[in-house]
């Protein structure tokens, strides 16, 4: 099937300072690269998860996907088409067919407006009047599992879940071909999260919607994901088949990412791989491979040599000199005994 | 009694009271500002009912004393033309309103919207703008009202002009600031992820979040605004003869104020109500509105 989305090599930059500060102080490249030579595809009722720490360039992907910063070069395609080089006013059929829901659940609706608006407010601004917006708001809070009395209710009148479902059901209104979702759990408590993935998962499922899941909540991207992605510091640092990636990481930050994820079972052997240090500043991006600066199998060249992107199996890649967990190496299941156990992955 | 009122609506199931009914409350429990509103009341009431209320024509020369002490005739006495000062009074309020009503709504639409502009547009426009601004804020009022009344003459319009025009920077600064912080925020975000138009933005989504703080602010305004008016007709600025106006009553008795005080006791007691009511009214509803600033949570 072909790829709904597809991202080829996408950078995006921000500036860091001033023109005249940047004149003054005689830096040449006064930008950040907060999203590196990034490349994935989405297809039809599938879903990619992100997953890496605060500030490595997730949400700016997405937001770059829907045209709210510019991409600095590399390519988006949408169904075919090529969404860098678009104006405003030509990005807004695209912005039909894909949807996006903000972190901030009770942030991410316009406090003045009633549920029923904010939910029926797509149609108005992509000019569908031939719909009963009445209808649609109750269709709409229907699948969403709310009830018809919420229609009525202000943004400040509903907890985390009800302000996320709405934000689903917004999400939902032009029957969106893609959904990019930014920390769909974001702030709910543990039970709310299982609602509202079980309700994405299920969406996704009768609608056949493709699906962006951002977050740094690993078990929310092993529940709902067919293939996932590891950012540090604007890159992909690995990127695979969630069960192939978390059953058998490949880069050591993978590997320190999984490792960090709490375990539930408390008589787990638990086997704790730490990075030192903390995560390097975007404005002086570690040369060559970006984690060799906090990676426990750093060594020389790392600093000094780009890692290549291999490709292990079935669409398996990672960007390091030094892969951990290789087939030849007798130590392979380390982690995945320790996952094993919680790899059958529910639903 | 207000105590069983609120268990009995707060017994009815799932049913606040509306944002109305609770601000009304809030104010009834804030003693100045109701009476800021009483004496609101009274005189917008007075300067809209001004044709019903007058005893006597404004203008009419009468045969009776001059400069003569209130009587139950002349409420407040007469002017030194023979003029019921009470009649000259009330309408006196018709021009104090129309000047306040028409400057600020003026100033509150043009700074309103320059200040979504300059909130939301580009860079090089927001600096554009606040230039313009602060320059016209640069300017010291009266000074500025002087030249103006050179120019164009004294008459109402140019005292709605020179209100009008000074009170713009300082509006479309709050709304600057105020649209800047919300420009920012999630859900205008998710709005353009949508598509929503500029103009939508703006209208739907941020003008009601900024309008609040800006009429409070307004309210506070009327006062200054009624003020000037007195002061640019008290300089002979302002209103023409024979129309009266508090300033034009205040001037004249002042002239006279060594054969009778009550002129100028008549001209200046609404100045004072006025603004007393106004700025009351004023600093309650901020109070209702911020809730960062009320007492009562």
């Amino acid at each position: 099937m072909n790829a709904l989305l597809e991202v080829e090599n996408l950078k995006v930059r921000f500036r860091s300072m001033g023109m005249l500060r940047a004149l003054a102080t005689r830096t040449s490249d006064p930008y950040i690269d907060a999203v590196c030579d990034v490349s994935f595809q989405v297809r039809p009722g599938e879903t990619l998860g992100l997953v890496g720490e605060s500030g490595s360039g997730k949400s700016t992907i997405a937001r770059t996907l829907m045209g709210l910063n510019p991409a600095h070069s590399g390519s988006i395609r949408f169904d075919g088409r090529e969404l860098t080089d678009l104006s405003q006013r030509s990005y807004k059929p695209f912005r039909r067919d894909m949807a996006m829901m903000f972190q901030d659940p009770v942030g991410s609706l316009s406090p003045r407006l009633t549920v029923r608006s904010l939910i029926t407010e797509p149609f108005l601004i992509h000019g569908i009047r031939d719909r009963d917006r009445d209808v649609e708001a109750k269709r709409l809070l229907e699948m969403v599992g709310l009830s018809e009395e919420f229609a009525q209710r202000f943004p400040h009148q509903l907890s985390g879940g009800q302000a996320r479902r709405v934000g689903v059901a917004r999400a939902l209104a032009l029957d969106p071909r893609l959904i990019i979702a930014d920390e769909p759990t974001a702030g709910l408590d543990v039970s709310v999260q299982g609602e509202v993935i079980n309700l994405l998962a299920r969406l996704q499922e009768e609608l056949g919607i493709g699906m962006l899941v951002i977050t740094h909540n690993l078990n929310v991207v092993r529940h709902i994901s067919d293939h996932m992605a590891v950012m540090y510091l604007g890159r992909f640092v690995e990127k695979g088949p969630t069960e192939e990636v978390f059953y058998r990481p490949r880069h050591p930050y993978t590997e320190v990412l999984l490792s960090a994820n709490p375990e539930p079972d408390p008589d787990a052997r638990l086997e704790r791989i730490e990075a030192r240090g903390d995560v390097p500043s975007l404005m002086q991006r570690p040369p060559a491979c970006e984690f060799h600066t906090r990676c426990p199998k750093a060594q020389e060249i790392c600093s000094q040599v780009d890692p290549e992107v291999t490709t292990a199996e079935e669409g398996h890649t990672f960007r390091c000199h030094f892969p951990v967990n290789t087939p030849e190496d007798p130590d392979t299941d380390t982690v995945g005994a320790g996952s094993a156990g919680r790899s059958s992955r529910p639903g | 009694m207000p105590a069983t009122d609120m268990t009995r609506s707060e017994g009815q199931p799932m049913r606040e009271p509306s944002a109305w009914v609770q601000h009304w409350r809030q104010l009834c429990r804030n003693p100045l500002g109701l009476l800021g509103l009483i004496l609101v009341v009274l005189m917008v009431g007075s300067a809209l009912l001004a044709n019903v209320i007058v005893p006597y024509d404004p203008a009419q020369v009468m045969v009776g004393p001059r400069l003569g002490p209130p009587t139950w005739h002349n409420l407040m006495g007469t002017d030194q033309l023979g003029r019921d000062t009470f009649s000259r009074v009330i309408m006196g309020g018709q021009v104090a309103l129309i000047v306040a009503l028409a400057s600020l709504s003026a100033a509150l639409s043009l700074g309103l919207l320059l200040g979504l502009v300059a909130g939301f547009g580009p860079r090089w426009l927001d600096n554009g703008l606040l230039l313009l601004l602060d320059s016209v804020r640069a300017f010291p009022v009266i000074i500025f009202a002087l030249a103006v009344v050179t120019l164009l003459g004294p008459s109402l319009y140019t005292v709605v002009f020179v209100v009008a025009i000074t009170s713009i920077p300082v509006y479309a600064r709050v709304v600057r600031t105020q649209t800047q912080a919300l420009r920012d925020h999630e859900y205008v975000l998710a709005e353009r992820a949508m598509g929503a138009s500029t103009r939508r933005i703006l209208g739907v989504h941020i003008m009601p979040n900024v309008i609040g703080p800006l009429l409070i602010l307004a309210s506070m305004d009327v006062p200054l605004v009624i003020a000037l008016e007195a002061g640019l007709s008290f300089l002979g600025m302002g209103v023409r003869p024979p129309t009266p106006s508090w300033g034009t009553i205040l001037n004249n008795g002042y002239n006279y104020i060594q054969n009778s005080p009550w002129p100028v006791i008549a001209g200046g007691i609404p100045i004072i109500l006025t603004t007393l009511g106004f700025t009351f009214l004023g600093e309650a509803l901020r109070d209702i509105f911020d809730p960062k600033l009320r007492r009562d949570l």
